[in-house]
């Protein structure tokens, strides 16, 4: 099976964010695989070691992506591909991974194409869905149980708490949801094998690709943090005042109701 | 792994060479891999290890070897044992940063430790083949656990004191080992465990010896103050059967194995010790910034700011020292040929040499340890005292670190002693050296230092290894052989020792850093080298002051007292203020950065 893992490299979660010239500062910042993409790479390789074939790690991205994606070949990935934009493209967007994906994977054969449900940064949800329509793949999201049979897929999917259960055919895109599985520790001997890995760097023009084409459709504004929380006010006195005043603050203060 | 030192730096050179930045292996030449071994570590000790603490704590141990195997299966047990026994062999910084991130554990480092270390290190250093092949593959995957029987209730720091006595039967075939071990860590599931005694009476030997043999047993766990999480029970010998296969090394020689085995356990404790105080800064800033009195989070108090820039600079300048104690380890022990690594006697050369540094680093380490956790729980103030809080945990497990593999005390006897022996074997001109100095001194003039960035510190470190010397040859000069019972004496001039050892460190870092991008990246660095070794050289003064002081008196008191101002003369630096600026970063990352 070719198998392929679309990859994100995000802030470790316990990064601070820091903003300067309205953008996100990530200088300085650890990143991360994106925690639902682990999902995908875990699930890449479990279908790997039964069914036989090849997992490649795709990821768009700058330099230092590659660490991540080393990372998934020490989980087990065998190879991998950094489409490498640092220095062509300003402020990519959801289109801009779409369109280089879809370049990418123009002459590809592809049975299976794994996906996070979503990133922890920007959590648009978008890349794997759109990349689908554009590849003209079936495409199954939040899915928490992927087997594989025979070109037949039987899937498992969270919609809002619930199951549903779904059978289609290969090839296939999904987006992988919490619950899939328990993406393992790269071992210390998957990390030294990572190192032998090969890992290619493409860039715009390796895809045939301008940079016009790939120009971003949306535009940023503006980049703020949220405000921070202001201290919360203790209402006294009877309930029967207590919930007039809450009722006054909230039509003339807050102005919600 | 890692990049190559240009040269062979020999053991204790320190104190009288000047070194270059490229001699020294600091933590920015760590590779990709070094990082992502760190991090399948902290994942691991995260995801794994922390969410069953109580449990361990609880002394359920069964928990403990359920760790031990899946770390086994992640390779964290092989990494010291070669890929010919079924370890991974890798380098001695990948151990170590294994070492550094199991530190957040607590007790269970202590257990992971024992294993991968003082545990297995003697089979892996000493055994002969058919004991590597039996007993390695086991260890490096966590299927046998290993444990380390030294201490005995009358033979702490006087290790070759032990009573416990092993004769051979009748048939030549067993050691009948007779006696206890105290104190044992693992000892509760370990299988096998690395035993000395004397044959003979006189004949200090080390033996593997296997749980299973007949007359091995434990006796009841141990109610200590901290490191719960580890199992610590007496290990008894009651006519226990030892094949006479399982000697481990030469015997008479079990003294080599032990010592060098405890000098590779030191440099790890020191590395635990840098794990150990990384995590106390953490938790200590985020309560800071946390907790609010008077309506203003108690991290912008500049007192809690001076405590917190002091941990980070302390912590910067122990890293920088461990760090480049695991490159030359690296270096040497790289550098030995597949027959020098079958050989005992080689290794244990190997191990020996930086003898030196591997004591004042485990002493600096774990007082570094130390002081985080006890300045974390005084930054929590009364909730550190609560054990709801991790920082009252750190601080019960630090304790023991300057206690076990050779008290602090005794390794800091352990460091001039290394030194004289040196210089009397003509290892190390540090006699020639003192001589030259004292001429110096008569007609030196004190040198303008230049205004450009650490050239202080350059000049400090210079200064301080002179002032070491001075004091030294002094104390030698006046004691003669007798140096050895003033031991107040020796101990300052081990900590006068070492602290040139920590501020160089941290100066060949920062310096090697700039070498390699001179940008605003390094600024964090310079400042804590500034701190550092501003903090030191005051100390080395006072230690100095005090040892001349007690050496001579009179004119001659007088004019060395003079002698040694010259070597003080300096620009001071406002520490005050640096470590308001350090504070400032750690506040805001939250975290020890660099």
């Amino acid at each position: 099976m070719n198998i392929f893992v679309l990859l994100k490299s995000t802030f470790d979660t316990e990064e601070k964010i820091e903003i300067r010239d309205n953008r996100i500062d990530d200088e300085a910042a650890e990143l991360i695989i994106n925690p639902y993409d682990e999902y995908a790479v875990e699930e890449a390789v479990k279908q790997r070691d039964t069914h036989g074939g090849e997992v490649t790690i795709i990821s768009v991205g700058g330099e230092r992506s590659e660490k991540q994606i080393r990372t998934a070949l020490a989980m087990g990935a065998d190879k991998g591909v950094l489409i490498n934009i640092q220095d062509d493209l300003e402020e990519p967007d959801q289109f801009t991974t779409v369109r280089l994906l879809q370049a990418f994977f123009e002459d590809k054969e592809v049975d299976l194409i794994l996906a996070g449900n979503v990133a922890i940064d920007n959590a648009s949800g978008q890349v794997g869905p759109r990349l689908a329509d554009k590849l003209n793949l079936t495409c199954i999201t939040t899915i928490t149980s992927l087997t594989i049979d025979g070109g037949v897929a039987s899937i498992e999917r969270d919609v809002e708490g619930d199951t549903e259960i779904i059978e289609t055919h290969l090839p296939l895109l999904a987006t992988c949801q919490q619950g899939l599985n328990e993406p393992r520790y790269p071992s210390l001997p998957g990390i030294m094998k990572a190192k032998k890995k090969p890992v290619d760097e493409l860039e715009l023009d390796d895809l045939d690709l301008e940079e016009e084409d790939v120009a971003p459709k949306t535009k940023t504004i503006e980049v703020f943090l949220p405000p921070e929380r202001k201290a919360g006010k203790l209402l006294e006195g009877e309930v029967t005042e207590q919930v007039q005043e809450l009722v006054s603050l909230l039509k003339h203060e807050a102005k919600i109701i | 792994m890692g990049e190559t030192m240009e040269r062979i730096v020999k053991g204790g050179a320190f104190i009288i060479e000047d070194l270059t930045p490229n001699d020294i292996i600091t933590p920015e030449d760590f590779t990709e891999e070094h990082e992502m071994i760190a991090k399948t570590t902290e994942d691991f000790v995260i995801g794994e290890v922390l969410p069953v603490v109580d449990k361990l704590e609880n002394h359920e141990f069964e928990y403990a070897v359920n760790l031990l195997k899946q770390a086994g299966e992640l390779g964290l047990l092989g990494v010291d044992v070669p890929e010919e026994y079924g370890g991974l062999g890798l380098d001695k910084i990948s151990s170590s940063l294994i070492t550094e991130k199991f530190a957040r554990a607590g007790g269970f480092s202590v257990t992971h430790g024992a294993h991968v270390g003082i545990g297995s290190l003697p089979i892996v250093f000493f055994g002969n083949e058919a004991q590597k092949e039996k007993y390695l593959p086991l260890l490096a995957t966590g299927e046998k656990i290993a444990a380390y029987a030294l201490t005995e209730p009358g033979s702490g720091s006087d290790a070759l004191g032990a009573k416990t006595t092993a004769v051979l039967n009748d048939e030549g075939t067993h050691y009948v080992l007779n006696g206890e071990k105290q104190w044992i860590t693992n000892s509760a599931f370990a299988d096998i465990f690395i035993v000395y005694a004397q044959i003979d009476g006189n004949k200090f030997t080390a033996f593997i010896v296997e749980r299973d043999f007949p007359g091995v047993s434990t006796g009841p766990e141990e109610k200590k103050m901290g490191i719960k999480s580890s199992s610590t029970r007496t290990v008894i010998l009651e006519d226990a059967q030892v094949p006479d296969e399982n000697v481990l090394g030469e015997i008479g020689r079990g003294h080599i194995i032990a010592f060098n085995i405890l000098n590779v356990g030191r440099y790890k404790l020191a590395v635990g010790g840098i794990g150990g105080a990384k995590r106390g800064i953490e938790l200590a800033v985020k309560y800071a910034n946390q907790r609010k009195q008077f309506q203003t989070p108690i991290s912008s108090f500049s007192l809690i700011q001076e405590k917190l820039g002091t941990m980070a600079a302390n912590t910067y300048a122990n890293e920088s020292a461990v760090y480049r104690t695991v490159g030359l380890f690296e270096q040497r022990m790289g550098n030995l040929t597949e027959e020098a690594l079958r050989n005992g006697k080689e290794v244990a050369n190997a191990i020996a040499e930086y003898q030196i540094e591997c004591s004042l680093t485990k002493v600096f380490g774990t007082e570094l340890m130390d002081f985080v956790a006890d300045e974390a729980v005084q930054i929590h103030g009364g909730y550190g005292f609560m054990q709801e809080y991790e920082v009252e945990r750190m601080y019960r497990d630090s304790r023991i670190q300057r206690i076990f593999e050779g008290t602090n005390e005794i390794n800091r006897l352990l460091i001039p002693g290394a030194l004289m022996k040196r210089a009397m074997k003509g290892e190390l001109p540090l006699l020639q050296k003192a001589q030259a100095l004292q001429e110096e001194l008569m007609m030196l003039i004190p040198e303008e230092v230049e205004d450009k960035v650490l050239e202080q510190e350059k000049y400090l470190v210079k200064n301080a290894k002179k002032i070491g010397l001075l004091a030294a040859g002094l104390a030698a000069q006046k004691f003669g052989v007798n140096l050895e019972k003033e031991q107040e004496i020796l101990a300052n001039l081990a900590d006068i020792v070492s602290e040139v050892y920590l501020m160089e460190s941290a100066l060949l870092r920062t310096q090697k850093a700039i070498e390699k991008e001179d940008s605003e990246k390094n600024n964090l660095k310079i400042l804590y080298t500034e701190v550092y070794v501003q903090e030191a050289f005051n100390r080395i003064e006072a230690h100095a002051k005090e040892t001349i002081i007690a050496s001579e008196v009179g004119d001659t008191l007088r004019m060395t007292l003079s002698a040694m101002r010259k070597l003080t003369r300096h620009d001071p630096t406002n520490v005050i203020n640096k470590k308001r600026e350090i504070a400032k970063a750690i506040i805001k990352a939250e975290k020890y950065r660099v």
